[in-house]
């Protein structure tokens, strides 16, 4: 999986030629080690007035003890006051040499067009000073749950704002806009410390939008998944098997699922990680009964369910006879479908503040030629991502969707130079992702403080020029 | 020790001469001669001659190891009687509140009836020592018994041992002088050029002000040609003050000479006394000194900037007194740095520092800035050093007095970490 144009662009002949041909230079994103701090870098925070994140956000900054900027008269610093912050200052009308990892800014109190001017205010002098592999972070309302139109409007135009900012920043800085429900606040914690976090290497151009949830006992920050059994599908190779190690390492025992084919491979990742496995083809009739019975017999229940298995057949959709089709279908989507239905008709099976996540795919939103079948079951897991969301609150638990961009896999490694290499360069990042980046997102949608977070479908794509 | 209820100290009067940029208008002069001077004035305005008071206290920041009696020297030739005491004391830059307040304690606890606080300095006339090698070799010379040994002694000295130890102007712990800390602080509070230039070019277009309208007739005595206070540019602006370049803080520095005190010479005396002992003398209280506290920081192991400790000083005496910060009519806040003053308003608005760093729920909050050295402050007049708390504690009872009532805060930092802070009321 070697990305050999950032090897070279990365030494200095090949980054001074690509600097002056205009060339895209990505580089070496930071990615999370356990045991690193949240955020390797200071943090400037600001807050449109009367904004109602502050408090939240100051107490996910004074927990991982990183050391936080603000300007004198911001509001914020009453928040960061109260959190114990020793917050340090900053003028840009005497900016000095300050430069950070991260720049935050909760633009709830935004109530119109006119105040927009706020983003403007914290971002334009800021924006520069921002650090390799840095975070830029808005947090709004969602607009739906504002009551004025003049608000829900403010409200809405963040994401054009932030989607525009993800494109500007430089040297594998990223944004994203958080939606913070009314009242939801206090569920701010774990989408913060992703996104701050080297976790969220790969994503960017983001919207994630946090509602209410449920109070969950405190988390342990190096093994949030403590205790937690994850079913993960297709964990043999790939993604699966990123995901299946990200997840053990956050403290969760994996049951890593696949068909009988790839039975030794599965065992391969499931054994040093301490995990256990189901061999078994999802489509089968009984595949959801089969899966159901040895989640209860062996586990007693299970608290995280990963859809990760799929399958792609390309033809364009003239070429395409109906056994490429009914395959994708059969195993991206419908299978997922089946599985859910059995998980959930059979009582307490999916433990109180069950996690599932689906992956979806990039094509699910932008569409790709050759990939008809494929597309429509992605695009149809986010349908299911949404159907479902209700449901699952009602059992306080949660279904959300990962749709991954390009990554690096064997699969990406054995495409044609001219459409890998378009793949990899036309993101933001200018890079391909690696699987641990879907990975580490998905840790952090199955985390039990990720209560908030319902009916999300959240992009690993480098902020990827297709798609919305 | 058995006291009564602690008794009512007046400001009764002040005297200083003109302060003078260093190596000019007093370069010939020492500080015994400029506070001789000082206190003589003090003495003839309030027709003192022949008096013995409770004490004189005060001191000097740069000070010849020969002045180590300075005060008594000095009173010996002021005019009061013989009998009055003297003592040096030395607390850099607030030598001369902290004087007042040795002084006022006294009165209050009924040990003396009247005193006289003082400070004088001078960065023209400064102590140079020999090299401390030099001095080692000659003080074992002193000590040797022998010929044999005297020679041997001599034998060690060297020509690199003959070059001065000359006093500089920098934190011994830090090795950085008073304006990079300042300049520190000034970074880490966001402080900007323009504030900075727009104080100092208040800071002199209000001592000007007040020569002009006679202020400062009866608490400046006019000395060796000097009417005025030397620094002193009425016409001062924020456009020709954005003109100078950076002197602290490197090229993108914000503190020029402009906006920082000059090394200055120069004297100042207050005289305290119960009303009682005022009335005697037919001398009016033109305020009351109510209460005061120093407060120091930790600016070596710390992260405190060197010269917050006022911000410090000042929330601990507003509790002791049941005030608000703004519950003042005046604030004297020593204008060391324009950014002294700049940061200590700054940190008292902000909620960080006063949660953070003073334990405090709310901010202290703002101050009216209309009400912030109404008269000029050091900047304009300049700074010798010990002198500027007898300048101040002047400067705010007359101004209290013209008011016929209302209360100020007098803030002064000083080397060391160190903040002396007092209220004055009428």
């Amino acid at each position: 999986m070697s990305d050999t144009y950032s090897q070279l662009v990365n030494n200095p002949v090949g980054g001074f030629v690509a600097k002056n041909l205009g060339l895209p230079r990505p580089v070496e994103l930071d990615r999370y080690e356990p045991g690193a701090p949240l955020i390797d870098g200071r943090v400037l925070v600001g807050a449109a007035p009367g904004g109602r994140c502050g408090e939240a956000v100051a107490a996910v900054l004074a927990e991982a003890g990183t050391p936080v900027d603000s300007r004198l008269d911001d509001e914020v610093r009453e928040a960061l006051g109260t959190a114990s912050i020793d917050a340090g200052i900053w003028n840009d009308e005497a900016p000095g040499a300050q430069r950070w990892k991260a720049l935050v800014f909760d633009a709830t109190g935004i109530p119109s067009s006119a105040r927009l001017r706020e983003l403007w205010s914290f971002f334009h002098p800021a924006i520069r000073r921002l650090e390799p592999s840095g975070r830029l972070i808005v947090i709004g309302s969602p607009p739906g749950d504002c009551d004025d139109p003049a608000e829900a409007t403010a409200q809405r135009a963040l994401e054009g704002f932030v989607r525009s900012a993800g494109k500007e920043v430089r040297y594998g800085a990223t944004a994203q806009l958080l939606q913070v429900a009314p009242g939801a606040e206090g569920r701010l914690g774990s989408s913060l410390r992703f996104f701050l976090s080297p976790r969220s290497a790969y994503v960017s151009g983001q919207v994630a939008r946090i509602g209410a949830g449920r109070d969950v006992p405190a988390v342990d920050r190096d093994l949030p998944l403590h205790g937690k059994v994850a079913l993960v599908t297709g964990a043999s190779r790939g993604i699966g098997s990123a995901i299946a190690n990200v997840l053990a390492r956050d403290g969760a025992h994996v049951v890593g699922l696949d068909v009988p084919a790839l039975a030794d491979d599965l065992e391969r990742v499931v054994e040093p990680i301490g995990g256990s496995a189901i061999v078994a083809d999802i489509t089968a009739a009984d595949a959801p009964e089969t899966i159901c019975d040895a989640l209860e017999r062996e586990h007693g229940g299970v608290d995280i369910v990963v859809h990760n298995a799929g399958v792609t057949r390309d033809k364009t959709l003239a070429g395409m006879d109906a056994e490429r089709w009914e395959l994708v279908i059969a195993i991206n989507l419908s299978a997922e479908e089946r599985i859910n239905a059995e998980l959930l008709a059979r009582d307490g099976l999916l433990r109180e503040d069950g996690r599932i996540v689906c992956v979806s795919s990039m094509s699910g939103i932008a569409g790709n030629a050759g990939q008809t079948n494929y597309a429509t079951s992605k695009a149809g897991v986010i349908g299911m991502v949404e159907a479902m969301a209700p449901a699952l609150a009602a059992r306080a638990a949660t279904i959300n969707a990962v749709a991954p961009g390009f990554i690096e896999t064997q699969m990406t490694a054995a495409m044609p130079i001219g459409p890998r290499e378009a793949g990899r360069r036309m993101n933001s990042l200018s890079q391909g992702g690696l699987p641990v980046d879907v990975a580490e997102t998905i840790a952090w949608l199955a985390a039990p403080d990720s209560t908030g977070l319902n009916g999300n479908a959240i992009r690993v794509c480098g902020q990827s020029l297709i798609g919305a | 020790m058995n006291y009564g209820p602690p008794r009512k100290v007046a400001v009764v009067g002040a005297n200083r001469i003109p302060f003078a940029r260093s190596n000019t208008a007093y370069a010939q002069l020492s500080n015994q001669d400029m506070l001789t001077a000082t206190l003589r004035g003090l003495v003839a305005k309030h027709k003192l001659e022949g008096e013995t008071l409770g004490e004189v206290a005060g001191g000097a920041v740069m000070k010849h190891s020969r002045d180590w009696n300075l005060v008594r020297e000095c009173v010996l030739s002021s005019g009061l009687s013989p009998a009055t005491p003297a003592y040096d004391i030395q607390q850099a830059c607030g030598t001369g509140l902290e004087a007042a307040i040795l002084v006022a304690n006294k009165i209050a606890l009924g040990q003396v009836d009247s005193g006289i606080a003082c400070g004088v300095d001078t960065t023209s006339d400064a102590p140079i020592a020999v090299n401390e090698d030099l001095r080692a070799i000659l003080l074992e010379l002193n000590a040797a018994r022998s010929n044999v040994d005297r020679l041997r002694t001599l034998a060690r000295l060297r020509p690199g041992q003959l070059v001065p130890e000359i006093p500089r102007n920098a934190e011994p712990r830090t090795g950085l002088s008073m304006g990079e800390h300042t300049a520190i602080m000034a970074r880490e509070w966001g402080i900007t050029r323009l504030a900075q230039d727009e104080l100092a070019a208040a800071s002199h277009q209000h001592l000007g002000v007040a020569y002009d309208e006679g202020f400062e007739a009866d608490l400046v005595s006019p000395y060796l040609g000097l009417e005025r206070d030397q620094n002193l540019r009425p016409e001062s602006t924020v456009e020709k003050l954005a003109k100078l370049k950076p002197v602290f803080g490197g090229e993108d520095g914000t503190m020029t000479a402009g906006n920082s005190t000059p090394l200055s010479d120069g004297a100042a005396a207050v005289l305290l006394g119960t009303e009682e002992w005022g009335e005697r003398h037919g001398l009016t209280a033109l305020a009351r000194f109510v209460d005061a506290e120093t407060a120091a920081v930790d600016y070596v192991g710390g992260r405190e900037g060197l010269l917050m400790a006022p911000a410090y000083a000042v929330p601990r005496l507003l509790d002791r007194q049941g005030l608000k910060l703004q519950d003042f009519d005046l604030y004297e806040i020593h204008e060391a740095f324009a950014a002294q003053v700049l940061c200590t308003l700054a940190a008292w608005e902000d909620p960080v520092f006063c949660k953070e760093r003073l334990g405090r729920d709310a901010p202290l909050g703002s101050i009216d800035r209309d009400k912030l050295n109404v008269r000029g402050g050091s900047l304009a007049a300049g700074h010798p050093f010990a002198a500027t708390g007898g300048r101040i504690v002047g400067n705010l009872a007359k101004l209290l007095s013209e008011r016929g009532g209302g209360r100020g805060l007098i803030s002064i930092c000083a080397a060391g970490g160190q903040g002396v802070v007092a209220i004055l009321e009428k």
